[in-house]
């Protein structure tokens, strides 16, 4: 599920009309009660889709809720929250979903920036390319999980094949077995699959750099390296911050690649897919509220940066 | 000298669009590859099969429920992008074209919540599934998506309402026009492309989710394509059938594919639209 979310820039600029006279505020009185009653349908689905269930998850986080007991839930304070704290598989799925996110993140932003460049200089086929470039981003995350469970297959698979061609390897390895190596195939995927995003933000963000810029920066003499780091990258930094802000809030929930790429041991798991088994598989749901309300307060934090990250990069760019 | 040297430059960047290419497509082609072999060819690794054959395309349809889960995402897909907009058009006028007190917050907590972790509220929707007696049912996802498609489809439209032009809504306002008339009337018909865009980007999102459809179905009927590619097994646990498994992935992603090549455009802005502008 990738489907961005907005900054709230639109939030600041809106024109304010001057102080109506009076026949005009009965108008605008009326325009007020026409937008409450436009938004109450919205709201009242959010409620019920959104705050009613997280208030829920929260207070089943200190009760003893569990699928397999008809009885109603007992509360019992911050119990669920101290055995999850005292749980190594927790530890590991958090050091796991951090790992992935810093390395996923960075390898997307380098990898979507040098795209991005090549992109943004015209040449023959670059339609083509850019709407080839798209098509990892518009198969579902399941289904890429499984094309490249595929190509890491320990026996078939055509990357064992590839490697073991060119003499980078002696033997076939078994990528999604061994927790360390599955870490690797599931940055793999998740970078092959995210890296649009991250193009089309900063292909996007580099489209709007006037060019008399980079004509001063060629009469000044400067190599294309060092207008790149002196020009484009301090140019284009408050979109592209927003952007991988934006990336480590997705990664940090990341739940489908680890469910299908890995063993689901519990050397490798994410934060989301420790809750999810902790709920379902486990039937501690209070368990699984605790584990779930920690990576919600993790992400909250992340929220805010990119609100604040993201107000202060629309406001650079008006 | 010279010359060489810009011919150098371009031979690298053709070479640099290339292996693009073939970075973004190769493993695409790997499964179309993979699903027109069978039996053994499977096993081999080679870059096109010797004998193409459909019979992974017929066995996904005849060994597995599959087109009924192809159904079942075009159902619950659908419904959920027609509810989305339908909702978010009043909304997305409400926040866009009236200022009102407590306009702001409400903003930031639609924001919010379009970015909540879909795990955060996983077990308090469990609970409200199975009391509205929906557990296993397509209505139960339909329900949930709108979690992430409703605030998505509300930022996204409140962005395209505040670009129209402010004199339409003067002259509507002159004619006595009540908001509803304004709203239905004046804007809607403007914002035709802007629906097609965020009605497709919704439809992507509830086409690939995977967390909720696990959870709130248990019946390979009831499954759509994301939970069913992804449990899809054969007579053994260690005998995994690859050949259907690819021909089903294959099948999900060209309607995809082909849509977002045919509205390549529009998803840029509308993408762009959504994580940058605001």
């Amino acid at each position: 599920m990738s489907v961005p979310s907005g900054v709230p820039a639109a939030t600041t600029a809106t024109a304010t009309p001057a102080p109506p006279p009076a026949s005009v505020s009965q108008l605008s009185r009326q325009r007020v009660r026409a937008a409450w009653l436009f938004l109450l349908p919205t709201l009242v689905v959010l409620g019920m889709v959104a705050g009613w269930p997280l208030l829920r998850t929260f207070w089943f986080a200190f009760t003893n809720a569990n699928l397999s007991n008809p009885e109603p839930p007992q509360f019992v304070g911050l119990e669920n929250f101290a055995t999850v704290w005292d749980d190594p598989d927790w530890w590991q799925s958090v050091r796991n979903t951090f790992f992935f996110t810093g390395i996923s993140v960075t390898l997307e932003t380098v990898l979507g920036m040098m795209i991005a460049l090549t992109l943004n200089t015209r040449f023959r086929g670059r339609g083509v390319l850019r709407a080839a470039v798209l098509v990892p981003w518009a198969i579902p995350t399941v289904v890429s999980a499984r094309m490249w469970g595929w190509m890491f297959h320990d026996v078939y698979g055509v990357i064992n094949a590839m490697f073991l061609h060119l003499g980078f390897i002696d033997a076939p390895i078994a990528w999604t077995a061994d927790p360390r190596l599955s870490m690797a195939a599931v940055i793999a995927v998740d970078v092959w699959k995210t890296t649009p995003f991250m193009t089309l933000l900063l292909l996007a963000a580099l489209q709007m750099l006037p060019d008399e810029l980079y004509e001063a920066a060629k009469l000044d003499g400067a190599g294309p390296i060092r207008v790149f780091f002196k020009v484009t990258l301090p140019l284009i930094r408050g979109p592209m911050l927003v952007a991988i802000i934006f990336r480590v809030l997705d990664a940090m929930r990341v739940f489908d690649l680890f469910y299908v790429l890995t063993t689901n041991s519990s050397e490798s798991m994410s934060m989301a897919v420790y809750a999810r088994q902790q709920m379902f598989e486990f039937q501690e749901l209070g368990l699984g509220a605790a584990a779930a309300s920690m990576l919600f307060a993790v992400i909250a934090m992340f929220t805010a940066v990119y609100l604040v990250l993201g107000r202060s990069a629309v406001e650079e760019a008006a | 000298m010279r010359k060489a040297l810009r011919w150098l430059g371009r031979a690298t960047f053709g070479l640099l669009v290339v292996v693009i290419t073939l970075y973004t497509l190769f493993p695409f082609y790997w499964a179309v590859v993979s699903s027109l072999k069978q039996g053994s060819a499977l096993f081999e690794v080679e870059a096109w099969p010797r004998n193409p054959a459909w019979q992974n395309y017929v066995l996904v349809f005849t060994e597995q429920p599959f087109g009924r889960n192809l159904f079942n995402s075009v159902v619950v897909a659908s419904t959920v992008v027609l509810i989305s907009l339908f909702l978010a058009v009043t909304a997305a006028f409400a926040l866009g074209r009236i200022r009102f007190f407590g306009r702001t917050p409400l903003m930031l907590m639609i924001l919010a919540v379009s970015m909540f972790p879909q795990i955060a509220v996983l077990s308090g929707m469990f609970e409200l599934v199975r009391w509205l007696g929906l557990y296993n049912t397509l209505p139960a996802l339909t329900l949930s998506y709108l979690l992430f498609t409703l605030p998505f489809t509300v930022w996204v439209l409140t962005t395209f309402m505040r670009e129209l032009p402010k004199e339409l809504e003067e002259a509507a306002v002159m004619d006595g026009a009540s908001p509803w008339v304004i709203c239905m009337h004046v804007f809607l018909p403007l914002l035709k492309p802007a629906l097609v865009t965020t009605g497709l980007l919704a439809f992507i999102a509830a086409w690939n989710e995977f967390l909720f459809a696990l959870t709130f179905t248990l019946s390979q009927e009831a499954r759509t394509v994301p939970v069913a590619i992804a449990l899809m097994s054969g007579a053994s646990q260690y005998e995994l059938p690859w050949g259907l498994i690819m021909a089903a992935s294959v099948i999900v992603t060209v309607p995809l594919i082909v849509l977002v090549l045919i509205f390549q455009r529009r998803i840029v802005s509308g993408l762009t639209a959504g994580a940058v502008k605001g």
